[in-house]
Protein backbone atom coordinates (compact mmCIF):
# COMPACT_ATOMS: atom_id res chain seq x y z
CA UNK A 1 0.00 0.00 0.00
CA UNK A 2 1.43 3.37 -1.01
CA UNK A 3 1.47 6.30 1.40
CA UNK A 4 -1.47 8.67 1.08
CA UNK A 5 -1.59 12.39 1.47
CA UNK A 6 -3.41 13.48 4.59
CA UNK A 7 -6.08 16.09 4.27
CA UNK A 8 -7.11 18.27 7.20
CA UNK A 9 -10.08 16.64 8.92
CA UNK A 10 -10.26 14.13 6.06
CA UNK A 11 -11.78 10.82 6.92
CA UNK A 12 -10.12 7.78 5.41
CA UNK A 13 -11.01 4.12 5.10
CA UNK A 14 -9.94 0.96 3.34
CA UNK A 15 -11.08 -0.54 0.03
CA UNK A 16 -9.90 -3.71 -1.69
CA UNK A 17 -8.42 -3.07 -5.15
CA UNK A 18 -7.44 -6.16 -7.14
CA UNK A 19 -7.09 -8.11 -3.90
CA UNK A 20 -4.90 -5.53 -2.14
CA UNK A 21 -6.02 -3.28 0.66
CA UNK A 22 -5.74 0.43 -0.08
CA UNK A 23 -6.42 3.36 2.21
CA UNK A 24 -8.45 6.10 0.52
CA UNK A 25 -9.94 9.42 1.54
CA UNK A 26 -13.66 9.95 1.81
CA UNK A 27 -14.91 11.50 -1.43
CA UNK A 28 -12.17 9.91 -3.56
CA UNK A 29 -13.54 8.38 -6.75
CA UNK A 30 -12.76 4.78 -7.65
CA UNK A 31 -11.02 6.04 -10.83
CA UNK A 32 -8.71 8.21 -8.72
CA UNK A 33 -7.92 5.18 -6.53
CA UNK A 34 -7.07 3.09 -9.61
CA UNK A 35 -4.80 5.87 -10.94
CA UNK A 36 -3.21 6.38 -7.52
CA UNK A 37 -2.37 2.66 -7.46
CA UNK A 38 -0.82 2.97 -10.94
CA UNK A 39 -3.15 0.34 -12.33
CA UNK A 40 -5.08 -0.03 -15.56
CA UNK A 41 -8.84 0.34 -15.29
CA UNK A 42 -9.55 -2.14 -18.08
CA UNK A 43 -8.03 -4.19 -20.87
CA UNK A 44 -9.16 -3.16 -24.35
CA UNK A 45 -10.76 -5.66 -26.76
CA UNK A 46 -7.29 -6.47 -28.15
CA UNK A 47 -5.76 -6.60 -24.67
CA UNK A 48 -4.14 -3.17 -24.25
CA UNK A 49 -3.95 -1.67 -20.76
CA UNK A 50 -6.15 1.40 -20.51
CA UNK A 51 -6.57 4.10 -17.90
CA UNK A 52 -9.43 6.56 -17.39
CA UNK A 53 -9.49 9.38 -19.96
CA UNK A 54 -12.31 11.92 -19.73
CA UNK A 55 -13.09 12.04 -16.00
CA UNK A 56 -16.73 12.94 -16.65
CA UNK A 57 -18.54 9.69 -17.33
CA UNK A 58 -18.47 9.88 -21.13
CA UNK A 59 -15.60 7.75 -22.50
CA UNK A 60 -16.06 4.46 -20.58
CA UNK A 61 -12.28 3.88 -20.42
CA UNK A 62 -12.52 3.89 -16.61
CA UNK A 63 -14.97 1.02 -16.34
CA UNK A 64 -14.21 -1.73 -13.85
CA UNK A 65 -16.04 -4.16 -11.63
CA UNK A 66 -17.29 -2.81 -8.29
CA UNK A 67 -18.68 -5.18 -5.64
CA UNK A 68 -19.31 -7.78 -8.31
CA UNK A 69 -21.13 -5.41 -10.65
CA UNK A 70 -19.24 -5.29 -13.98
CA UNK A 71 -18.66 -2.27 -16.27
CA UNK A 72 -19.13 0.46 -13.66
CA UNK A 73 -17.88 3.92 -14.62
CA UNK A 74 -15.38 4.39 -11.81
CA UNK A 75 -14.93 8.14 -12.39
CA UNK A 76 -18.54 8.79 -11.36
CA UNK A 77 -18.51 6.59 -8.25
CA UNK A 78 -16.98 7.48 -4.91
CA UNK A 79 -15.17 4.87 -2.79
CA UNK A 80 -17.17 3.35 0.06
CA UNK A 81 -15.66 1.56 3.08
CA UNK A 82 -15.04 -2.10 2.31
CA UNK A 83 -15.70 -1.72 -1.42
CA UNK A 84 -14.17 -4.40 -3.65
CA UNK A 85 -12.85 -3.25 -7.03
CA UNK A 86 -11.52 -5.48 -9.79
CA UNK A 87 -9.78 -3.48 -12.53
CA UNK A 88 -7.60 -4.20 -15.57
CA UNK B 1 -42.43 4.15 -10.38
CA UNK B 2 -43.13 7.69 -11.50
CA UNK B 3 -43.00 11.15 -9.99
CA UNK B 4 -44.35 14.40 -11.47
CA UNK B 5 -42.66 17.81 -11.54
CA UNK B 6 -43.44 21.22 -13.02
CA UNK B 7 -39.86 21.36 -14.23
CA UNK B 8 -37.08 18.82 -14.63
CA UNK B 9 -33.57 20.21 -15.14
CA UNK B 10 -30.95 17.85 -16.58
CA UNK B 11 -27.44 18.86 -15.54
CA UNK B 12 -26.40 20.59 -12.31
CA UNK B 13 -23.62 22.80 -13.66
CA UNK B 14 -23.87 26.62 -13.69
CA UNK B 15 -26.77 26.70 -16.20
CA UNK B 16 -28.78 23.93 -14.53
CA UNK B 17 -28.28 25.30 -11.01
CA UNK B 18 -29.38 28.77 -12.10
CA UNK B 19 -32.44 27.37 -13.89
CA UNK B 20 -33.47 25.10 -11.00
CA UNK B 21 -33.07 27.78 -8.31
CA UNK B 22 -34.82 30.50 -10.31
CA UNK B 23 -37.78 28.26 -11.22
CA UNK B 24 -38.19 26.86 -7.71
CA UNK B 25 -38.12 30.38 -6.24
CA UNK B 26 -41.06 31.15 -8.55
CA UNK B 27 -43.01 28.39 -6.83
CA UNK B 28 -42.44 25.57 -9.31
CA UNK B 29 -41.86 21.99 -8.17
CA UNK B 30 -38.40 21.29 -9.61
CA UNK B 31 -36.24 18.18 -9.93
CA UNK B 32 -32.52 18.70 -10.68
CA UNK B 33 -30.72 15.72 -12.13
CA UNK B 34 -27.01 15.07 -12.64
CA UNK B 35 -24.90 12.09 -13.63
CA UNK B 36 -22.10 13.22 -11.32
CA UNK B 37 -22.17 12.39 -7.62
CA UNK B 38 -22.42 16.09 -6.72
CA UNK B 39 -23.52 19.42 -8.19
CA UNK B 40 -21.36 22.02 -9.93
CA UNK B 41 -20.72 20.40 -13.28
CA UNK B 42 -17.16 20.22 -14.58
CA UNK B 43 -16.31 23.90 -14.05
CA UNK B 44 -17.34 24.01 -10.38
CA UNK B 45 -16.08 20.55 -9.44
CA UNK B 46 -14.61 20.71 -5.94
CA UNK B 47 -11.47 19.02 -4.66
CA UNK B 48 -11.42 16.64 -1.68
CA UNK B 49 -11.62 18.68 1.49
CA UNK B 50 -12.46 21.90 -0.42
CA UNK B 51 -15.83 23.61 -0.21
CA UNK B 52 -17.61 24.76 -3.38
CA UNK B 53 -16.47 28.02 -5.01
CA UNK B 54 -18.37 31.15 -3.95
CA UNK B 55 -20.79 31.42 -6.88
CA UNK B 56 -21.57 27.70 -6.77
CA UNK B 57 -22.15 27.88 -3.02
CA UNK B 58 -24.69 30.67 -3.54
CA UNK B 59 -26.69 28.63 -6.06
CA UNK B 60 -26.47 25.50 -3.88
CA UNK B 61 -27.91 27.40 -0.94
CA UNK B 62 -30.70 28.74 -3.13
CA UNK B 63 -31.70 25.31 -4.48
CA UNK B 64 -31.75 23.99 -0.93
CA UNK B 65 -33.88 26.83 0.45
CA UNK B 66 -36.25 26.62 -2.55
CA UNK B 67 -36.55 22.86 -1.97
CA UNK B 68 -35.37 21.68 -5.35
CA UNK B 69 -35.41 17.90 -5.40
CA UNK B 70 -31.82 16.95 -6.25
CA UNK B 71 -31.01 13.60 -7.84
CA UNK B 72 -27.24 13.34 -8.19
CA UNK B 73 -25.64 10.18 -9.56
CA UNK B 74 -28.65 9.63 -11.86
CA UNK B 75 -28.73 10.00 -15.64
CA UNK B 76 -31.49 10.22 -18.24
CA UNK B 77 -31.42 7.18 -20.55
CA UNK B 78 -34.69 7.03 -22.50
CA UNK B 79 -37.92 8.96 -23.06
CA UNK B 80 -40.59 6.23 -22.72
CA UNK B 81 -43.45 8.67 -23.51
CA UNK B 82 -43.85 12.40 -24.29
CA UNK B 83 -43.21 14.38 -21.11
CA UNK B 84 -41.47 11.49 -19.35
CA UNK B 85 -37.76 10.83 -18.77
CA UNK B 86 -36.50 7.51 -17.47
CA UNK B 87 -33.49 7.96 -15.20
CA UNK B 88 -31.03 5.29 -14.12
CA UNK B 89 -28.49 4.69 -11.35
CA UNK B 90 -26.46 1.46 -11.23
CA UNK B 91 -29.35 -0.69 -12.44
CA UNK B 92 -32.12 1.16 -10.56
CA UNK B 93 -34.53 3.27 -12.56
CA UNK B 94 -37.35 5.77 -12.07
CA UNK B 95 -39.59 7.81 -14.36
CA UNK B 96 -39.86 11.58 -14.05
CA UNK B 97 -42.90 13.31 -15.55
CA UNK B 98 -42.40 16.95 -16.46
CA UNK B 99 -44.47 19.86 -17.73
CA UNK B 100 -41.30 21.66 -18.78
CA UNK B 101 -37.74 20.43 -19.27
CA UNK B 102 -34.46 22.36 -19.20
CA UNK B 103 -31.50 20.64 -20.82
CA UNK B 104 -28.23 21.82 -19.28
CA UNK B 105 -26.08 18.89 -20.34
CA UNK B 106 -22.88 20.86 -20.90
CA UNK B 107 -19.98 19.83 -23.05
CA UNK B 108 -17.21 17.27 -23.18
CA UNK B 109 -13.61 17.57 -24.35
CA UNK B 110 -12.83 16.88 -27.98
CA UNK B 111 -10.14 14.22 -28.26
CA UNK B 112 -8.27 13.89 -31.54
CA UNK B 113 -6.29 10.70 -32.16
CA UNK B 114 -2.51 10.68 -32.56
CA UNK B 115 -0.04 7.78 -32.26
CA UNK B 116 0.21 6.75 -28.60
CA UNK B 117 -2.94 8.51 -27.35
CA UNK B 118 -4.28 5.32 -25.75
CA UNK B 119 -1.20 4.78 -23.52
CA UNK B 120 -1.69 4.83 -19.75
CA UNK B 121 -0.48 8.24 -18.57
CA UNK B 122 -2.31 10.09 -21.37
CA UNK B 123 -5.44 11.76 -20.02
CA UNK B 124 -7.93 14.42 -20.98
CA UNK B 125 -6.88 17.91 -19.82
CA UNK B 126 -10.12 18.49 -17.97
CA UNK B 127 -10.01 14.77 -17.25
CA UNK B 128 -6.75 14.93 -15.32
CA UNK B 129 -7.99 18.00 -13.46
CA UNK B 130 -11.10 16.04 -12.44
CA UNK B 131 -9.00 13.05 -11.30
CA UNK B 132 -6.79 15.32 -9.19
CA UNK B 133 -9.85 16.94 -7.64
CA UNK B 134 -11.15 13.47 -6.84
CA UNK B 135 -8.00 12.35 -5.03
CA UNK B 136 -5.28 11.45 -7.58
CA UNK B 137 -1.93 12.95 -6.59
CA UNK B 138 0.26 14.58 -9.26
CA UNK B 139 2.82 15.89 -6.76
CA UNK B 140 6.28 15.90 -8.37
CA UNK B 141 4.99 14.48 -11.68
CA UNK B 142 6.21 15.92 -14.98
CA UNK B 143 3.12 16.92 -16.95
CA UNK B 144 2.77 18.17 -20.53
CA UNK B 145 -0.54 19.90 -21.31
CA UNK B 146 -1.55 20.06 -24.95
CA UNK B 147 -4.36 20.68 -27.38
CA UNK B 148 -6.34 23.87 -27.67
CA UNK B 149 -8.65 26.13 -25.72
CA UNK B 150 -8.88 28.37 -22.68
CA UNK B 151 -8.99 25.28 -20.48
CA UNK B 152 -5.30 24.46 -21.03
CA UNK B 153 -3.72 27.31 -19.02
CA UNK B 154 -6.42 26.92 -16.35
CA UNK B 155 -5.65 23.19 -16.01
CA UNK B 156 -1.92 23.93 -15.95
CA UNK B 157 -2.34 26.45 -13.14
CA UNK B 158 -4.48 24.02 -11.14
CA UNK B 159 -2.12 21.05 -11.58
CA UNK B 160 0.85 23.23 -10.71
CA UNK B 161 -0.88 24.30 -7.50
CA UNK B 162 -1.40 20.57 -6.79
CA UNK B 163 2.37 20.02 -6.95
CA UNK B 164 2.87 18.90 -10.57
CA UNK B 165 5.90 20.05 -12.57
CA UNK B 166 4.38 21.54 -15.72
CA UNK B 167 6.92 20.81 -18.46
CA UNK B 168 5.09 22.78 -21.14
CA UNK B 169 1.68 23.99 -22.28
CA UNK B 170 1.31 23.29 -26.00
CA UNK B 171 -1.44 25.26 -27.79
CA UNK B 172 -2.15 24.61 -31.46
CA UNK B 173 -3.65 28.05 -32.15
CA UNK B 174 -1.21 30.66 -33.47
CA UNK B 175 -0.18 33.52 -31.21
CA UNK B 176 -1.80 36.20 -33.39
CA UNK B 177 -5.24 34.64 -32.87
CA UNK B 178 -4.73 34.37 -29.11
CA UNK B 179 -3.65 38.01 -28.89
CA UNK B 180 -6.79 39.03 -30.75
CA UNK B 181 -8.86 36.87 -28.40
CA UNK B 182 -7.24 38.30 -25.25
CA UNK B 183 -7.72 41.86 -26.49
CA UNK B 184 -11.43 41.22 -27.00
CA UNK B 185 -12.16 39.54 -23.65
CA UNK B 186 -15.28 40.79 -21.92
CA UNK B 187 -13.87 40.62 -18.44
CA UNK B 188 -16.42 37.95 -17.45
CA UNK B 189 -15.58 34.95 -15.27
CA UNK B 190 -14.48 32.74 -18.16
CA UNK B 191 -12.24 35.43 -19.59
CA UNK B 192 -10.75 36.12 -16.18
CA UNK B 193 -10.06 32.42 -15.73
CA UNK B 194 -8.08 32.36 -18.97
CA UNK B 195 -6.19 35.57 -18.27
CA UNK B 196 -5.56 34.76 -14.61
CA UNK B 197 -4.24 31.29 -15.40
CA UNK B 198 -2.02 32.64 -18.20
CA UNK B 199 -0.64 35.25 -15.81
CA UNK B 200 0.08 32.66 -13.09
CA UNK B 201 1.93 30.47 -15.60
CA UNK B 202 4.07 33.34 -16.88
CA UNK B 203 5.00 34.18 -13.30
CA UNK B 204 5.97 30.56 -12.72
CA UNK B 205 8.06 30.47 -15.90
CA UNK B 206 6.03 27.67 -17.50
CA UNK B 207 6.52 27.72 -21.29
CA UNK B 208 3.22 28.35 -23.11
CA UNK B 209 3.99 27.38 -26.70
CA UNK B 210 1.56 28.50 -29.38
CA UNK B 211 1.28 27.19 -32.94
CA UNK B 212 2.54 23.83 -31.62
CA UNK B 213 1.02 20.41 -31.14
CA UNK B 214 1.65 16.85 -29.99
CA UNK B 215 2.63 14.47 -32.79
CA UNK B 216 3.20 11.31 -30.80
CA UNK B 217 3.22 9.85 -27.30
CA UNK B 218 5.92 7.25 -26.62
CA UNK B 219 6.24 4.53 -24.01
CA UNK B 220 6.07 0.77 -23.56
CA UNK B 221 3.68 0.12 -20.68
CA UNK B 222 2.95 3.78 -20.03
CA UNK B 223 3.87 7.29 -21.21
CA UNK B 224 7.58 8.14 -21.16
CA UNK B 225 7.91 11.07 -23.57
CA UNK B 226 6.10 13.08 -26.22
CA UNK B 227 7.09 14.46 -29.63
CA UNK B 228 6.06 18.06 -30.29
CA UNK B 229 5.98 19.99 -33.53
CA UNK B 230 6.43 23.75 -33.15
CA UNK B 231 6.77 25.59 -36.43
CA UNK B 232 9.58 23.81 -38.23
CA UNK B 233 11.04 22.33 -35.05
CA UNK B 234 10.36 18.79 -33.90
CA UNK B 235 11.50 17.95 -30.39
CA UNK B 236 10.86 15.48 -27.60
CA UNK B 237 9.99 16.14 -23.97
CA UNK B 238 10.13 13.57 -21.18
CA UNK B 239 6.90 13.40 -19.23
CA UNK B 240 5.07 11.20 -16.72
CA UNK B 241 1.69 12.44 -17.90
CA UNK B 242 0.17 14.09 -20.92
CA UNK B 243 -3.10 15.96 -20.40
CA UNK B 244 -4.72 16.90 -23.71
CA UNK B 245 -7.95 18.12 -25.21
CA UNK B 246 -9.02 20.04 -28.29
CA UNK B 247 -11.53 22.47 -26.80
CA UNK B 248 -15.10 21.25 -26.22
CA UNK B 249 -17.98 19.61 -28.04
CA UNK B 250 -21.55 20.06 -26.79
CA UNK B 251 -23.48 17.15 -25.27
CA UNK B 252 -26.54 17.19 -27.53
CA UNK B 253 -27.52 13.52 -27.38
CA UNK B 254 -30.49 13.95 -25.00
CA UNK B 255 -31.76 16.96 -26.97
CA UNK B 256 -31.55 14.91 -30.18
CA UNK B 257 -33.31 11.96 -28.57
CA UNK B 258 -36.16 14.35 -27.72
CA UNK B 259 -36.21 15.57 -31.37
CA UNK B 260 -34.88 19.07 -30.65
CA UNK B 261 -33.39 20.56 -33.82
CA UNK B 262 -29.70 21.39 -34.00
CA UNK B 263 -28.01 24.28 -35.77
CA UNK B 264 -24.38 23.61 -36.80
CA UNK B 265 -23.97 21.04 -34.06
CA UNK B 266 -25.53 23.05 -31.24
CA UNK B 267 -29.08 22.92 -29.92
CA UNK B 268 -31.16 25.59 -31.66
CA UNK B 269 -32.91 27.95 -29.23
CA UNK B 270 -34.89 31.18 -29.51
CA UNK B 271 -34.50 34.35 -27.42
CA UNK B 272 -36.10 32.65 -24.38
CA UNK B 273 -33.95 29.46 -24.70
CA UNK B 274 -36.87 27.48 -26.17
CA UNK B 275 -35.85 24.58 -28.41
CA UNK B 276 -37.84 23.47 -31.47
CA UNK B 277 -39.88 21.16 -29.17
CA UNK B 278 -42.64 22.72 -27.07
CA UNK B 279 -41.86 22.78 -23.35
CA UNK B 280 -38.18 21.90 -23.79
CA UNK B 281 -35.50 24.54 -23.16
CA UNK B 282 -31.74 24.34 -23.53
CA UNK B 283 -29.06 26.38 -21.72
CA UNK B 284 -25.29 26.49 -21.35
CA UNK B 285 -22.59 24.90 -23.50
CA UNK B 286 -25.06 22.87 -25.60
CA UNK B 287 -26.28 26.09 -27.24
CA UNK B 288 -22.75 27.45 -27.82
CA UNK B 289 -19.45 27.05 -25.92
CA UNK B 290 -19.23 30.20 -23.81
CA UNK B 291 -18.54 29.38 -20.18
CA UNK B 292 -20.12 30.04 -16.79
CA UNK B 293 -21.48 33.57 -17.26
CA UNK B 294 -23.45 32.66 -20.35
CA UNK B 295 -24.71 29.42 -18.80
CA UNK B 296 -26.07 31.16 -15.69
CA UNK B 297 -27.77 33.89 -17.73
CA UNK B 298 -29.37 31.31 -20.00
CA UNK B 299 -30.46 29.21 -17.03
CA UNK B 300 -32.19 32.20 -15.47
CA UNK B 301 -33.83 33.17 -18.78
CA UNK B 302 -35.19 29.64 -19.34
CA UNK B 303 -36.50 29.41 -15.78
CA UNK B 304 -38.26 32.78 -15.91
CA UNK B 305 -39.79 31.80 -19.24
CA UNK B 306 -41.10 28.47 -17.88
CA UNK B 307 -42.40 30.22 -14.77
CA UNK B 308 -44.58 32.52 -16.87
CA UNK B 309 -42.36 35.56 -16.31
CA UNK B 310 -41.16 36.23 -19.90
CA UNK B 311 -40.90 40.00 -19.38
CA UNK B 312 -38.33 39.49 -16.64
CA UNK B 313 -36.57 36.94 -18.82
CA UNK B 314 -36.30 39.54 -21.57
CA UNK B 315 -34.43 41.92 -19.26
CA UNK B 316 -31.55 39.40 -19.37
CA UNK B 317 -31.42 38.69 -23.09
CA UNK B 318 -29.19 41.68 -23.89
CA UNK B 319 -26.50 40.42 -21.53
CA UNK B 320 -26.90 36.91 -22.98
CA UNK B 321 -26.49 38.22 -26.53
CA UNK B 322 -23.23 39.91 -25.54
CA UNK B 323 -22.06 36.52 -24.24
CA UNK B 324 -22.84 35.07 -27.67
CA UNK B 325 -20.16 37.40 -29.10
CA UNK B 326 -17.74 35.73 -26.69
CA UNK B 327 -18.91 32.33 -28.00
CA UNK B 328 -17.95 33.38 -31.52
CA UNK B 329 -14.57 34.81 -30.52
CA UNK B 330 -13.74 31.61 -28.59
CA UNK B 331 -14.60 29.49 -31.63
CA UNK B 332 -12.49 31.71 -33.92
CA UNK B 333 -9.49 31.84 -31.58
CA UNK B 334 -9.31 28.09 -31.03
CA UNK B 335 -10.37 26.82 -34.46
CA UNK B 336 -8.56 23.57 -35.30
CA UNK B 337 -5.75 23.63 -37.85
CA UNK B 338 -5.82 21.23 -40.81
CA UNK B 339 -2.48 19.64 -39.95
CA UNK B 340 -4.10 17.84 -37.00
CA UNK B 341 -6.02 15.69 -39.49
CA UNK B 342 -2.82 14.04 -40.59
CA UNK B 343 -1.57 12.95 -37.17
CA UNK B 344 -3.10 9.43 -37.04
CA UNK B 345 -1.07 6.66 -38.69
CA UNK B 346 -2.54 3.46 -40.15
CA UNK B 347 -2.46 1.59 -36.84
CA UNK B 348 -3.50 4.55 -34.64
CA UNK B 349 -6.80 3.68 -32.95
CA UNK B 350 -9.68 6.04 -33.69
CA UNK B 351 -12.39 4.13 -31.76
CA UNK B 352 -11.02 3.26 -28.31
CA UNK B 353 -14.03 1.17 -27.29
CA UNK B 354 -13.72 -1.29 -30.19
CA UNK B 355 -10.00 -0.80 -31.00
CA UNK B 356 -10.71 0.30 -34.58
CA UNK B 357 -7.58 1.67 -36.32
CA UNK B 358 -7.41 4.62 -38.71
CA UNK B 359 -6.55 2.26 -41.57
CA UNK B 360 -9.66 1.51 -43.59
CA UNK B 361 -11.86 4.21 -42.03
CA UNK B 362 -11.00 6.78 -44.70
CA UNK B 363 -12.64 4.51 -47.31
CA UNK B 364 -16.01 4.76 -45.54
CA UNK B 365 -18.42 7.48 -46.59
CA UNK B 366 -20.11 8.04 -43.22
CA UNK B 367 -19.99 7.06 -39.57
CA UNK B 368 -22.93 4.74 -40.24
CA UNK B 369 -20.94 2.92 -42.93
CA UNK B 370 -17.88 2.82 -40.66
CA UNK B 371 -20.04 1.26 -37.91
CA UNK B 372 -21.28 -1.48 -40.23
CA UNK B 373 -17.86 -2.30 -41.68
CA UNK B 374 -15.50 -1.75 -38.74
CA UNK B 375 -17.58 -1.46 -35.52
CA UNK B 376 -16.24 2.12 -35.12
CA UNK B 377 -18.59 3.87 -32.67
CA UNK B 378 -20.33 0.64 -31.62
CA UNK B 379 -18.82 0.46 -28.12
CA UNK B 380 -20.24 1.63 -24.79
CA UNK B 381 -19.40 5.34 -25.30
CA UNK B 382 -21.71 5.06 -28.33
CA UNK B 383 -19.48 7.18 -30.54
CA UNK B 384 -19.20 10.13 -28.16
CA UNK B 385 -15.38 10.12 -28.42
CA UNK B 386 -14.73 8.78 -31.96
CA UNK B 387 -17.78 10.59 -33.37
CA UNK B 388 -16.35 14.03 -32.56
CA UNK B 389 -12.92 12.88 -33.78
CA UNK B 390 -14.18 11.43 -37.05
CA UNK B 391 -16.29 14.49 -37.71
CA UNK B 392 -13.03 16.46 -37.77
CA UNK B 393 -10.92 13.78 -39.49
CA UNK B 394 -13.37 12.72 -42.20
CA UNK B 395 -16.14 15.35 -42.13
CA UNK B 396 -18.74 12.78 -41.01
CA UNK B 397 -21.85 14.07 -39.28
CA UNK B 398 -22.74 12.06 -36.19
CA UNK B 399 -26.04 10.21 -36.74
CA UNK B 400 -28.89 10.96 -34.31
CA UNK B 401 -28.48 8.86 -31.15
CA UNK B 402 -30.72 5.89 -30.50
CA UNK B 403 -32.19 4.95 -27.14
CA UNK B 404 -30.95 4.06 -24.62
CA UNK B 405 -28.49 6.99 -24.47
CA UNK B 406 -26.09 4.92 -22.36
CA UNK B 407 -25.71 1.16 -21.93
CA UNK B 408 -28.23 0.16 -19.24
CA UNK B 409 -29.21 -2.94 -17.30
CA UNK B 410 -31.82 -5.30 -18.71
CA UNK B 411 -34.23 -4.36 -15.89
CA UNK B 412 -34.24 -0.74 -17.03
CA UNK B 413 -34.92 -1.77 -20.61
CA UNK B 414 -37.63 -4.15 -19.41
CA UNK B 415 -39.39 -1.08 -18.03
CA UNK B 416 -39.29 0.34 -21.55
CA UNK B 417 -40.81 -2.82 -22.98
CA UNK B 418 -43.61 -2.82 -20.40
CA UNK B 419 -44.57 0.74 -21.25
CA UNK B 420 -44.48 0.13 -25.01
CA UNK B 421 -48.01 -1.37 -25.57
CA UNK B 422 -49.73 1.60 -23.92
CA UNK B 423 -47.97 3.90 -26.36
CA UNK B 424 -48.74 1.78 -29.45
CA UNK B 425 -52.48 1.37 -28.78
Amino acid sequence: MRPQRLLPNGESFVIRLNGQLMRVHAGMTVAAAILEAGMASRLSVRGDRRQPLCGMGICYECRASIDGQAHQRTCQIQCRPGMTVVAG
Amino acid sequence: MSEAFDLVVVGAGPGGLAAAATAAESGMRVCLLDDNPSAGGQIWRTGLGDGPVKTARRWLRRIEIARVEARFGWRAVVAPAPGVLRIEQSGLFADLEYAALVLATGARERFLPFPGWTLPGVYGAGGLQAFVKSGFSVRGKRVVIAGTGPLLPAVAAHLRAAGARIVSVVEQAPMRRLLKFSAGLLGGQTGKLFEGAGYALRLAGVPYRTGAWIMRAHGDERLERVTILAGLNVFELEADMLAFGYHLVPNTELAQLLHCKLDRGYVRVDELQRTSVKGIYCVGESTGIGGVDKAQLEGRIAALATAGRPDEARTLTGARDRQMNFVRSLADAFALRDELRYLPEDDTLVCRCEDVPYRGLGGCGSLREAKLHTRCGMGPCQGRICGAASEFLFGWKAPAPRPPLFPVEVATLAGVIESAPARDN
